[in-house]
């Protein structure tokens, strides 16, 4: 390095102000790239390795090239938790949006005792998953169950919930979407403390109702921020295993097993981890698309955003 | 408690007294020398259970007659499974014994090769008490123990015999027999069943690959064996389908809703509210029925063996049992712990609280022993009846988590509707190259 300095006089004297030090910042990097290469790097080029091998615990491991990912495809199990995973993830966004929109609506607005309520409202999101899980669990119960006892109360027939094929994602969906709701009305409750109200006045003078108001001054202009809790929503509900697990561990059959769910038990159960990397891998990518297309949906609304301000 | 119970000091004073015949001209016999050992640190891995507890409760007295400290732990029993797995593959386990699923595990233990051989410590006097002899051990609990080659490679524990729980109120209400047959058990399932007051005539295990425990006991009555003589699985054959044809029936008309999502715990608690009138699960769930904190029958449970089906009468049998690490530095040490544990008295212990059932016959059949048992007797007795009906309830195979999920999800779907036999041969499309895979590696 002391080598590379001696050089550059001549440099120096073309372009003073361009003059080439050593960077200085390197020691300060090391420690964090250290760990950075550590913990998320080596992690991950580990798990590409394993996904190319058969690798069983208790069985000498071969390189078995693409295998893996051949399997997929040509798995039943895999294709149908692809399934279930979009399925739930898409209900466990859209429902917390549409409530958690309308609930920091409410919230915004002033009245007495406002803030006591906000405080009750975000108290699900405080609570443990698995606490939580295992409640919901006794309250899905078709014949113990305290949903049954109130959907008689208004005359509905008693449902199966997480006990049937057909009504068990909604369910799941549901646990998720009381939890998780609140976190979207904070967010944009923070955002719709940042609207100016000056358009809101001009909207009055002009005669426009409080639905045009919402739909054309609002739902625009906190449209940033709905992207936001979108994005966090998403990545949360894809990968979301806890509560899934603890009510029903996939079941009934294999009705609400996701990616995450398959995963869990061919690792850590089959303990088939070449399989099970391979999974990961794809889950992965999946997540990464996901996430990708909503930046680019994101840019895309910031565009019209600041296209509509000028 | 105290009544029937071997103590240790029974034990020793046994022991003493064949010393002192050897002395007075019987043919001489070395003693175990319990405190060999002494001053040795064990680790001991248990499942989360009252076996672990048992263990646990009076391991003073292991310490005290051999001067062995145990370090134990228990752990959720999934968990327990996996972190073996995972310590055993990596060649330094940080346990000397570890608690095995012999259902599940024993399979993939022999092929792992990570457990140590017994067979030579059993045969020492020095290590074994005369008591301890492989004869003693029921016939599951030897196949369980054994390798292809006849090597002991752990000390069978604790048998769980699938039995019928019934409620004697609702069979006496309904005017119901208790069924003897699979044909008696439908009809009589009917009759108890009365959707409007939302009780039903039987409860089981619906949640996939929890089920199968119960469906395999189905299929073993049906006449259905697991594998061929060359390894390949049989569960799709016309004994499958016809376990999985009363299966769907039981469960589809005449148990609770939802029962689809229902593991043992859900099963348990229909049956303990009144809610349904008979229940096939394992034996070791009479504590539960009879504790009137848990229960609103205790005291109306009727106990017998499960019906006979079309072609035989078997009980499936699940157990556990203690193995060395083969690893391990302190293997006699660990050895004589593992002997302690499935001794008499810690087996009557185990037996007597319902904790469990011993493998050993000398155990099970002692009269003294039975006399302390606090479950009723007739529980004694469907445990006594099952032990002589008994076959092992799953396929011994490496992959037996996948056979559970596999076969379990395509028992699940019937349940909404689905077809038996087409369901099954989805499942072991699927299933037989994991198999093959397995066996190849």
């Amino acid at each position: 390095m002391s080598g590379v300095t001696q050089t550059t006089p001549a440099a120096a004297e073309a372009a003073p102000e361009r003059e080439w030090r050593p960077p200085s910042y390197w020691p300060f990097v090391v420690p964090a790239l250290v760990v950075v290469l550590a913990v998320i790097v080596f992690p991950w080029l580990f798990t590409i390795w394993m996904s190319l091998n058969q690798w069983k615990v208790g069985s000498p491991t071969t390189f078995v090239g693409l295998a893996n990912y051949v399997r997929l495809p040509n798995d039943p199990r895999f294709v149908e938790a692809v399934g279930h995973t979009i399925l739930y993830t898409a209900l466990s966004v859209l429902l917390p949006l549409i409530l958690g929109t309308f609930a920091a609506v409410v919230f915004h607005a002033k009245f007495p005792g406002r803030g006591f309520l906000r405080g009750v409202f975000i108290m699900p999101m405080m609570a443990t998953p698995v606490a939580i899980a295992l409640v919901w669990t006794m309250m899905f119960h078709p014949q113990l169950g305290v949903l049954n006892y109130l959907l008689s109360l208004v005359g509905l027939p008693p449902q199966l919930w997480v006990f049937h094929p057909g009504t068990v994602i909604p369910s799941l969906v549901l646990v998720e979407t009381w939890q998780w709701t609140p976190l979207v009305m904070l967010i944009v409750l923070g955002g719709l403390a940042a609207i100016p109200t000056e358009p809101y006045e001009s909207a009055q003078i002009d005669g426009a109702g409080v639905w045009q108001m919402f739909r054309y001054i609002t739902l625009p202009l906190i449209t940033p921020f709905l992207f936001i809790a979108g994005m966090i929503r998403m990545i949360d509900a894809v990968k979301s295993f806890d509560i899934i697990f603890a009510i029903t561990q996939g079941g009934p059959g294999s009705a609400s097993e996701t990616i995450n769910l398959y995963l869990y038990s061919v690792a850590f159960i089959y303990y088939d981890l070449g399989y099970g990397s391979a999974i990961a891998v794809v889950f992965f990518l999946l997540i990464v698309a996901m996430a990708a297309m909503m930046l680019h949906m994101r840019q895309r609304t910031l565009w019209t955003e600041i296209g509509g301000g000028a | 408690m105290t009544d029937h119970m071997i103590s240790r000091r029974t034990l020793l004073a046994g022991t003493a007294a064949a010393g002192a015949l050897s002395l007075t001209g019987f043919p001489a016999r070395a003693e175990v020398q319990w405190k060999k050992y002494a001053g040795t640190k064990l680790e001991v891995i248990l499942a989360k259970g009252p076996r672990g507890d048992n263990l646990q409760k009076y391991i003073k007295e292991f310490t005290e007659l051999t001067g062995i400290q145990v370090e134990s732990e228990q752990i959720p029993e999934q968990q327990q499974r996996q972190k073996a797995v995972i310590e055993l593959a990596s060649g330094k386990p940080s346990f000397d014994v570890i608690h095995l699923s012999y259902h599940v595990q024993k399979r993939q233990f022999e092929k792992g090769g990570w457990l140590a051989d017994m067979s030579g410590y059993m045969k020492d006097p020095n290590l074994t008490a005369p008591d301890l002899v492989e004869s003693d051990f029921s016939a599951a609990g030897l196949q369980y123990a054994r390798n292809d080659k006849g090597q002991m490679l752990s000390l069978p524990w604790s048998v769980d015999y699938f039995i019928l729980y019934y409620n004697k109120e609702m069979f006496q209400k309904k005017g119901v027999a208790v069924p003897k047959t699979f044909d008696e058990m439908v009809a009589a399932a009917e009759k108890l069943t009365d959707a409007k007051e939302g009780t039903f005539g039987f409860v089981g295990r619906g949640l996939r690959n929890a089920n199968m425990t119960l469906w395999t006991n189905f299929f073993l009555n049906c006449g259905g064996e697991f594998l061929d003589g060359k390894g390949g699985i049989l569960t799709d054959g016309p004994e499958a389908i016809e376990a999985t044809k009363l299966y769907q029936t039981l469960l589809t008309k005449v148990a609770p809703p939802g029962v689809a999502g229902f593991n043992w715990m859900e099963s348990m608690a229909s049956f303990t509210q009144g809610r349904s009138a008979m229940w096939i699960d394992g034996v070791c769930w009479a504590p539960p029925l009879e504790d009137p904190a848990a229960s609103r029958i205790v005291g109306k449970v009727g106990y017998t063996v499960v019906p006979a089906g079309p072609k035989g009468q078997y009980s499936a049998t699940y157990g556990d049992g203690l193995g060395i690490a083969a690893a391990s530095k302190n293997k006699e040490a660990a050895y004589l712990l593992c002997q302690w544990a499935v001794s008499k008295a810690q087996g009557a212990r185990l037996l007597q609280a319902g904790g469990g059932v011993p493998f050993r016959n000398s155990i099970l059949n002692d009269p003294e022993i039975q006399k302390g048992v606090k479950m009723p007797k007739e529980w004694l007795q469907s445990v006594i009846d099952s032990a002589k009906i008994s076959k092992l309830g799953l396929p011994v195979i490496i992959p037996v988590a996948e056979f559970r999920d596999l076969v379990g999800a395509a028992i699940t779907s019937t349940l909404a509707g689905a077809d038996p036999a087409a369901e099954l041969k989805k499942a072991h499309e699927q299933f037989r190259p994991i198999l093959e895979r397995s066996e190849k590696a």
